[in-house]
């Protein structure tokens, strides 16, 4: 039962980490229209960094300088929206599908660099010894595992008001005449590369401490953890969730992480040991199978875009006749 | 053709070309403080194109344009609202999955919360300009009967009632130059004459407005002074009455047939 308890905090924990993960990219994609493929290289580089700043300082690699642990988030998310804002100064011209093209390759880059860069992340290696949140109450694994859940709820919460905050205002508004018609917005005096740039750049800042949490609670980071299989996973997320919808992108992620740790485990205890690596892409087909059911059944997603649209109300009679009325 | 002076909007001697086909080839044009002018022509005449260019989507490979005295050839099509031009497009383009009323709040210019920086931090600021932006959108809704529509989306509406929130949006920057592509097409009549008489409104509170429509009735109805393209060129020019019975025009429309 204590086992239990714990395992649910943990599992809920790491969710939540994908959680902002998928609030980052709801904000570039949901809301703007921003086709960020290179999900995993953003997050890669807020763990990183974050890793980088917090560890103590070891030998053959850069750092680490000890640094507290908020410093570390903050500045993996500030490191990886910078990183946005570059490749979006070059890239953010491009149109969506040229736009996917070029985040995908960036995010391979960023992940063979993290690779061969051995003197600055460690290689192959990765990073250990990353600085777990109330590292001191290990001793005691539920309050362990629930003080590490409650920093992961206060972080989601955090970002879902400040982002909520900010898609609710006149500039999230932009942000979805944008999406919706980019030609029309500018008419109307919007500068598409300006707004573009601010969504895409905060969307990696928050992607950024979604990574740099991950690797805090996992406690070690290396470069296969950052294939584009993340980047699928968290594009999934959003997919099922409901894109355009901050609460659908944290529900999502949960549902999302749910079967993917549920068919894990489904995994590891149905098949016989030299069978498991194999089996283990059975959770990538899992994963698969709810993206298509979510897409035919509800293809907005779970929870689809409301709350930006009013509810319709009880409409009075039409002063003007609309009788005959053809479409343009 | 003489530059009119002290023109609100003036064209002189764009050229735009598409794949070696000249769209618009020296082509000048004016309006003047108040006028409610009509471009007509007949298809692929460079209408529309004519129109990109004065909008600011289509840079022009040839000529200047002016707007209140300035310079603006250059400027993409997101300055022009700011300088007091607005326009809508033939085939109108609504934000979709947005309210009619999120759609009109969207032409507000100058807003305080349309900054990253202001959405975030300057929130009283904010708040007051939307709410002033609010009550301006739902001045505007009512003067162009779309306020029973308010909450809906805009996907919902019709064709002439994404006409009309067209307008609304533009009116949203009090635009001292309209430019009003094909108001007229695919409206039905009751509702043609409501766009009709706003536009009579607007022009009659001072607002300029240059028209591109091919409902000949319309032109004649609204436009003092007219300017027929054909070709990418300016055909002819004068009252609506007298230029639509100048051969060079009928043979524009009708072919050589005629």
């Amino acid at each position: 039962m204590i086992d239990l308890l714990s395992y649910a905090a943990f599992f809920l924990t790491m969710a939540l980490t994908y959680a902002v993960i998928c609030l980052g990219l709801n904000l570039q994609w949901g809301q703007t229209g921003l086709f960020n493929v290179g999900v995993a290289g953003f997050v890669a580089v807020g763990a990183y960094v974050s890793a980088i700043l917090t560890t103590p300082p070891i030998e053959g690699r850069l750092g680490g300088f000890e640094l507290p642990m908020i410093f570390g988030w903050l500045g993996g998310g500030l490191a990886a929206g910078l990183l946005c804002l570059a490749i979006g100064a070059l890239t953010l011209r491009l149109r969506s599908d040229y736009l996917a093209i070029a985040t995908f390759g960036a995010a391979v880059v960023i992940q063979l660099a993290l690779l061969n860069l051995e003197g600055l992340t460690g290689g192959p290696f990765g990073v250990g010894f990353i600085p777990r949140p109330f590292g001191a109450l290990q001793g005691d694994a539920d309050l362990f595992a629930l003080s590490n859940l409650s920093v992961m709820i206060v972080t989601v919460l955090i970002c879902y008001l400040a982002l909520e905050h900010l898609v609710r205002s006149p500039w999230g508004r932009v942000l979805r005449a944008l999406r919706e018609d980019e030609t029309a917005a500018r008419a109307l005096g919007k500068n598409p590369v300006t707004y573009r740039l601010q969504a895409f750049a905060i969307g990696g800042f928050v992607m950024g401490i979604g990574g740099a949490a991950q690797g805090h609670f996992i406690g070690f980071i290396a470069p296969d953890n950052y294939l584009p299989i993340l980047t699928f996973q968290v594009w999934t997320m959003l997919i099922v969730g409901g894109s355009g919808n901050m609460r659908g992108a944290i529900l999502g992620a949960v549902l999302v992480w749910a079967i993917w740790a549920v068919s894990g485990s489904a995994v590891s205890a149905l098949f016989p040991t030299e069978q498991q690596a194999r089996a283990a892409s059975l959770q990538i087909v899992m994963i698969g199978v709810a993206l298509c059911a979510v897409l035919l059944l509800r293809p907005r997603g779970l929870l689809g875009e409301a709350g930006t649209l009013r509810r319709a109300k009880t409409r009075t009679a039409p002063k003007i006749s609309e009788g005959t009325e053809t479409n343009a | 053709m003489e530059t009119i002076r002290g023109a609100v909007l003036s064209a002189h001697g764009l050229c735009r070309s598409f794949q070696g086909n000249r769209a618009v080839d020296d082509m000048s044009l004016s309006l003047a403080p108040g006028e409610l002018l009509g471009l007509i022509g007949p298809n692929g005449a460079g209408k529309t194109t004519m129109f990109n260019m004065l909008a600011g989507s289509l840079q022009p490979s040839a000529g200047r344009i002016e707007l209140m005295g300035s310079d603006v050839t250059a400027e993409g099509a997101e300055k022009r609202l700011g300088r007091g031009l607005g326009r809508t497009f033939q085939i109108p383009r609504p934000f979709p999955r947005m309210s009619v009323l999120e759609n009109v709040l969207c032409g507000a210019q100058k807003q305080s919360g349309e900054s990253v920086f202001g959405a975030a931090f300057r929130i009283g600021a904010s708040r007051r300009d939307e709410a002033r932006a609010l009550e301006k959108a739902r001045h505007i809704l009512d003067f162009l009967l779309l306020s029973y529509l308010t909450d809906q989306p805009a996907s919902v509406l019709s064709g002439g009632q994404r006409k009309l929130l067209e307008l609304a949006r533009i009116l949203m920057a009090d635009p001292k130059v309209i430019l009003l592509d094909e108001p007229a097409a695919g409206v039905n009549p009751s509702l043609l004459e409501q766009i009709m008489a706003r536009i009579v409104d607007l022009n009659t509170q001072g607002v300029s407005i240059l028209l591109i429509e091919h409902n000949m009735d319309m032109v004649a109805r609204l436009c003092s002074r007219v300017v027929v393209m054909a070709l990418g060129r300016e055909l002819a020019q004068g009252a609506p009455d007298a230029v639509i019975r100048e051969p060079e025009v009928v043979r524009a429309y009708l072919g050589d047939a005629a």
